[in-house]
């Protein structure tokens, strides 16, 4: 009779994700039985606890307990300092944005009523809210730890739509413009379907070629490439293109800007940070754990994908006209700088400086990105977001703190010194020309430029044009939006000027790896 | 140059000496980003911020007075700023411990006085935030153990300077003096910026320690280049020739910002800068040589300019310059004249910064009428702004025994010792600062009133008066203090090194007693024609001497011909350039990704299904691409 080992599960290692996936459980037991004007009031502290908790996991695991030696979960999950770091990283923003999320206004009152019907009127009137949105963050949050942690195509399946899911979903309970908002939700959805396959065919292919789903595995299995080439070769290009697909890089970043308008902008904030953190960490894994060995193959590929991803960010970008999409683009362009690095790990000698400037940039990009999608949220008109860009003229002189907090995030963006993104840049960039792909550092360094010059314009904008007569109105923001908004610039500031300590941490992290 | 050697890991109030940066740092960021949240209780917070950094700054001084001689050069290691290239840290020594006393002393008294000077003001925590941000910034230049950090806080003296002169700007004086001092500062800060890189490329280093090292390795020439440079700087921010003309303007700016920043601590930043670069300047001597240059020519045209000024503070401003200039002669001197520069800038700081808010004890009481043709016998109205005004007075001449009289000697001696062309010129400017500044003084409070109708001067309020009080028992008292048995020389020893005889104090030498007379005969002059005779209260037309100095000696139209005019062609040819070739070229390129732009963004339809398309494509290329290279 075969014994059936019993798994052995790491949860020490495991306990801030478990804990997130707890949370998100309690979550909807009490959508399922607590009445209904008391959900709110416990949603919210459920949520930012959980939070905060996972995040003070982490902290244990590298200041107490120490950061551990091999995988947990019986190789299926791998807690290294990379994966510490992206935790500490995805906690933060996470909770940073669920005190966003928390400003009611930015969502449906019922996600099921037709758009303008009598129905939504009645949800409205009622004061309802739906308080789902806590649960489905913290399983979006859940997938996204599960994410960069996975060291198994398989487990990084399953996080991708653990996480993916209730994003679909959030994307389209915005509150105001309900139908670009719906269609959002399914244009992602489609899309996100589409590229999972492409991502689980390319899962088969590599198993195929490997006879294992394990990252090591599949790093162990790289030398005896015998005959098995293609299998390899198609694999890693459908597990990169479904990887590609979830940060936007080009071609496939069509959905980035739809998306990111549409949905409410407190979850565009989460995607725009939390989701590209995990995405990076998850397309970290595959590239350089499993196909390291392998870079001589993929790396042309993706100096081209790179090229393209920060060129049409940034082009696309100049003409935009609506302050979401901007973003949403300049978020691709980012996706770019940042595959620049990815591509700089592949050379062995200076894996570990690449590897720490991109930990170090997730966390600089993310906060900012937060702080500036806070800011989108209270400029308001009677539609709700002053979304169009020309609404945004003068605004500098009608609310100048506001408007210089955001040319603040907009001068980050674009990587000016004294600014959090300056050091962000300097890190990948540095370790890419030192890496040999200088090519690629020109070109986005151009990219850059070209970036610039759509965050000024803004900033032109907004401080050298007249305002219009019946501009929006800038809403005194709750307490936890002018948390955040403070938060963000704050950490901006501190990690512009004193660079040092993170980027040790980040240091530390990139050198704590036990695979490979 | 003989110094001790840098001590790391510094403990105690010295280890916590960044607290001094820190604190009006903070009450700068909570004043600023409060808003009118924090009127109530502004000025409060930006007093107890000063008084705080001045508290660390005395409790630094008296550990260091603790400790033997070798020892007093403490480092305070804060960050690593920039990898590889500038560690952030402190240099506690005494050198700049004494500018920390000076600043974090003199401005706190300023700071308590400001309460009372801006009490009717609305912005008056507008102003308050950006004194504390000065002091920060100050501290920052004075104690950074860097070139990098120490431009970092001139660049910030530097704004805060900008928005203190520009306070009232709805006065548009006001607003274009801060402009002229923000534009003229900029060629100075350019030359120091080139200074600091030429620094680096020569030594590899930006850090005080390691470039004075081996300062005196490096190739004549650049180190030349460098001296000059850093003069070039120092000239811009100390108003020193031919970089002078924004600081009259300055004094548009609220009259506690006069006594603070452009007479008391900012301006002194330049002497600083050639102090602490003594290693450099002493293995360039030709650049050594510029400096004293620079420094007479500043001191008699300040004196010259203070002669006709009818404006109380532009008079004192003059004044200022003038004795900047000794300072800056002084620091020219090499290791005989750095104590006398630094007892100079001390004991200014006091007398000047007496004065300044003195003038502006006078104006309050006079509705901030700053014509001295309409003031007169006010000694009787306000004893206090008065008396204390007047012991200012007599130390800025030079009489004997008060503080003036000790530091300027000594400067005039030691120049006399090096160069005895030097002394001479700062002898005969020593005559002229007797003549002009007793004008402002029997102009001011002696003579007929001459006082506008509706003037009702009266005695300021205490917390004005009380400063006053402080600062004039400094300039009568300090002097002696820190000259006699050569005290501030020997304590900034270890910091700038000594020279290798020890200077005795000689009343009775045959400069000093020149000077003396000849300031007896300027204050003479003064009072036969602004203490006895009728001061007119239109200024006469006077002779082409008084018009050349009533002009700042033509350095406005100096300016204006040589640069602005030229300037302003030059940017008419770089506009037409610009318009037409350059524009074109960027126009063109802008509309070519502008274009580019445009095209790609009908990529982006709306629709899913082309998105899904271009998905597939993209993984086919990707596939392909892919295939491709594993054939290769």
């Amino acid at each position: 009779m075969n014994d059936i080992a019993a798994p052995t599960i790491e949860y020490g290692q495991l306990a801030p994700m478990l804990l997130v996936f707890g949370a998100a459980v309690l979550g909807v037991l009490v959508e399922a039985f607590a009445p209904r004007y008391l959900r709110r009031s416990i949603h919210i502290p459920l949520t930012l606890a959980a939070l905060v908790g996972s995040f003070a996991l982490v902290l244990v695991q590298v200041f107490v307990s120490g950061v551990p030696t091999s995988p947990a979960a019986m190789g299926a999950v791998a807690v290294d300092g990379p994966t510490l770091f992206l935790w500490g990283v995805i906690a933060a923003l996470a909770f940073v944005s669920v005190l966003l999320i928390n400003d009611e206004d930015n969502f449906v009152a019922q996600a099921a009523a037709v758009p303008g019907s009598a129905d939504e009127e009645d949800a409205e009137i009622a004061g309802f809210s739906q308080t789902e949105v806590y649960p489905l963050v913290l399983f979006a949050v859940g997938g996204m730890l599960l994410f960069t942690a996975s060291n198994d195509l398989l487990i990084m399946f399953v996080a991708l739509e653990v996480m993916s899911l209730p994003l679909y979903l959030l994307c389209g309970l915005a509150r105001r413009r309900r139908l670009l908002s719906q269609e959002a939700a399914v244009k992602y959805f489609l899309l996100g379907a589409f590229s999972s396959a492409f991502f689980l065919f390319g899962m088969a292919m590599v198993y195929g070629f490997a006879g294992s789903v394990g990252l090591s595995d599949i790093n162990a299995a790289l030398p005896n490439v015998g005959g098995q080439e293609p299998l390899l070769v198609l694999g890693t290009a459908l597990l990169g293109v479904g990887l590609l697909f979830k940060i936007g890089a080009a071609p496939f970043q069509a959905w980035k800007p739809d998306v990111y308008q549409g949905a409410p902008t407190p979850i565009t904030a989460l995607m725009a940070s939390g989701t590209l953190v995990a995405a990076f960490g998850a397309l970290l894994r595959v590239f350089w754990v499993a196909l390291g060995n392998f870079d001589w193959d993929w790396r042309p590929v993706m100096w081209g994908v790179a090229i393209l991803t920060m060129v049409a960010g940034a082009i696309l970008a100049i003409t935009q006209t609506d302050i979401k999409r901007m973003l949403a683009y300049s978020s691709i362009a980012h996706a770019g700088f940042l595959l620049t690095g990815v591509i700089a790990t592949g050379a062995a000698e200076q894996n570990r400086d690449a590897l720490s400037g991109i930990l170090f940039y997730l966390l600089v990009y993310g906060i900012t990105t937060v702080g500036a999608f806070a800011i989108v949220t209270m400029v308001r008109d009677a539609g709700g977001e002053a979304g169009h860009l020309s609404r945004w003229a003068g605004l500098g002189k009608r609310s100048p703190m506001l408007a210089g907090v955001f040319a603040f995030f907009l001068l980050a963006f674009a990587g000016i010194p004294l600014t959090s993104g300056f050091f962000g840049k300097y890190a990948v960039f540095s370790a890419a020309v030192a890496g040999g792909v200088l090519p690629l550092v020109l070109v986005g360094v151009v990219s850059s430029a070209i970036a610039a010059f759509f965050y000024v314009r803004v900033i032109v904008l907004m401080f050298f044009s007249d305002p219009a007569a019946d501009g929006p109105t800038v809403v005194g923001p709750s307490v936890g939006t002018a948390s955040v908004v403070a938060v963000a610039a704050a950490a901006t500031v501190v990690l512009g000027v004193f660079p040092e300590p993170m980027l040790d941490l980040a240091d530390k992290a990139a050198s704590a790896l036990f695979v490979r | 140059m003989e110094t001790a050697e840098i001590i790391q890991g510094a403990g105690g109030a010295i280890g916590a000496s960044w607290l001094m940066i820190a604190l009006p740092l903070l009450g700068a960021a909570i004043l600023l980003l409060g808003g009118r949240r924090t009127n109530g209780w502004g000025h409060l917070l930006g007093v107890a911020m000063s008084l705080g950094a001045f508290v660390v700054a005395v409790l630094s001084f008296v550990q260091m007075l603790g400790l033997d001689d070798s020892r007093r050069r403490q480092a305070v290691e804060l960050f690593d700023f920039i990898p590889g290239m500038v560690k952030m840290g402190l240099l506690i020594d005494p050198l700049s411990i004494s500018f920390a006393l000076l600043i974090t002393g003199v401005g706190s008294l300023i700071h308590i006085y400001s309460i009372g000077y801006m009490s009717h003001d609305p912005d008056r925590r507008r102003f308050f935030a950006y004194l504390n941000l000065f002091v920060a910034a100050m501290l920052l230049l004075v104690l950074a153990d860097n070139y990098v950090g120490l431009y970092i806080g001139w660049e910030g003296v530097g704004l805060a300077s900008y928005l203190l002169i520009g306070f009232w700007q709805h006065k548009p004086s006001a607003a274009t003096a801060a402009k002229k001092a923000f534009i003229v500062n900029r060629v100075g800060d350019f030359g120091l910026a080139i200074g600091i890189f030429t620094i680096w490329t020569t030594f590899g280093s930006v850090a005080y320690g390691p470039v004075f090292e081996v300062a005196g390795e490096a190739d004549q020439g650049v180190l030349t280049a460098i001296g000059l440079l850093l003069l070039l700087g120092a000239c811009g921010k100390s108003a020193q020739l031919p970089l002078q003309s924004w600081l009259l303007d300055a004094m548009e700016g609220p009259t506690p910002v006069s006594a603070l920043i452009h007479a008391a601590t900012m301006v002194t930043a330049g002497v600083y800068l050639v102090v602490r670069s003594g290693a450099i300047f002493e293995a360039a001597s030709t650049a050594q040589f510029v400096v004293t240059i620079v420094g007479v020519a500043t001191l008699l045209a300040g004196a010259i300019i203070g002669c006709a000024k009818d404006d109380i503070k532009k008079a004192l401003a003059g004044s200022t310059m003038s004795q900047i200039g000794y300072m800056m002669l002084a620091a020219g001197l090499g290791p005989v004249g750095y104590a006398f520069a630094i007892a100079h800038l001390i004991t200014h700081g006091f007398f000047k910064a007496n004065m300044f808010l003195g003038a502006g004890s006078v104006m309050h009481a006079m509705n901030d009428e700053v014509d001295m043709r309409k003031y007169g016998g006010l000694f009787s109205v306000m004893k206090v702004t008065a008396i204390t005004f007047g012991i200012g007075y007599l130390a800025i001449i030079g009489f004997p025994l008060l503080s003036g009289y000790f530091t300027k000697d000594g400067i005039i001696e030691s120049a006399m010792h090096v160069n005895p062309v030097l002394g001479w010129l700062a002898v005969a400017g020593a005559g002229i600062t007797g003549f002009y500044m007793s004008r402002v003084m029997f102009m001011t409070f002696f003579g007929k009133r001459r006082w506008a109708p509706d003037a009702h001067p009266h005695e300021s309020p205490a917390v004005m008066t009380i400063p006053l009080v402080i600062l004039s028992i400094g300039s009568v008292f300090l002097g002696a203090y820190l000259i006699l048995g050569n005290r501030l020389m020997l304590f900034l020893a270890p910091a700038v090194g000594r020279p290798a005889d020890l200077p005795g104090f000689h009343p009775f030498s045959a400069p000093g007693l020149t000077t003396l007379a000849l300031v007896a005969v300027g204050a003479a002059i003064a009072w036969a024609k602004y203490g006895r005779a009728e001061v007119p209260q239109v200024a006469p037309r006077g002779s082409f001497l008084t018009t050349f100095a009533r002009r700042d000696l033509y350095g406005d139209a100096l300016n204006e011909s040589l640069f602005m005019r030229p300037g302003q062609w030059l940017t008419r040819i770089a506009v037409f350039f610009d318009n037409r070739a350059v524009d074109g070229l960027v126009n063109g390129l802008a509309a070519g990704i502008g274009g580019t732009s445009g095209r790609m963004r009908r990529l982006q339809n709306g629709f899913v299904r082309s998105y899904a398309l271009s998905i597939l494509f993209g993984a086919a290329m990707v596939v392909g691409a892919l295939l491709y290279v594993g054939t290769l």
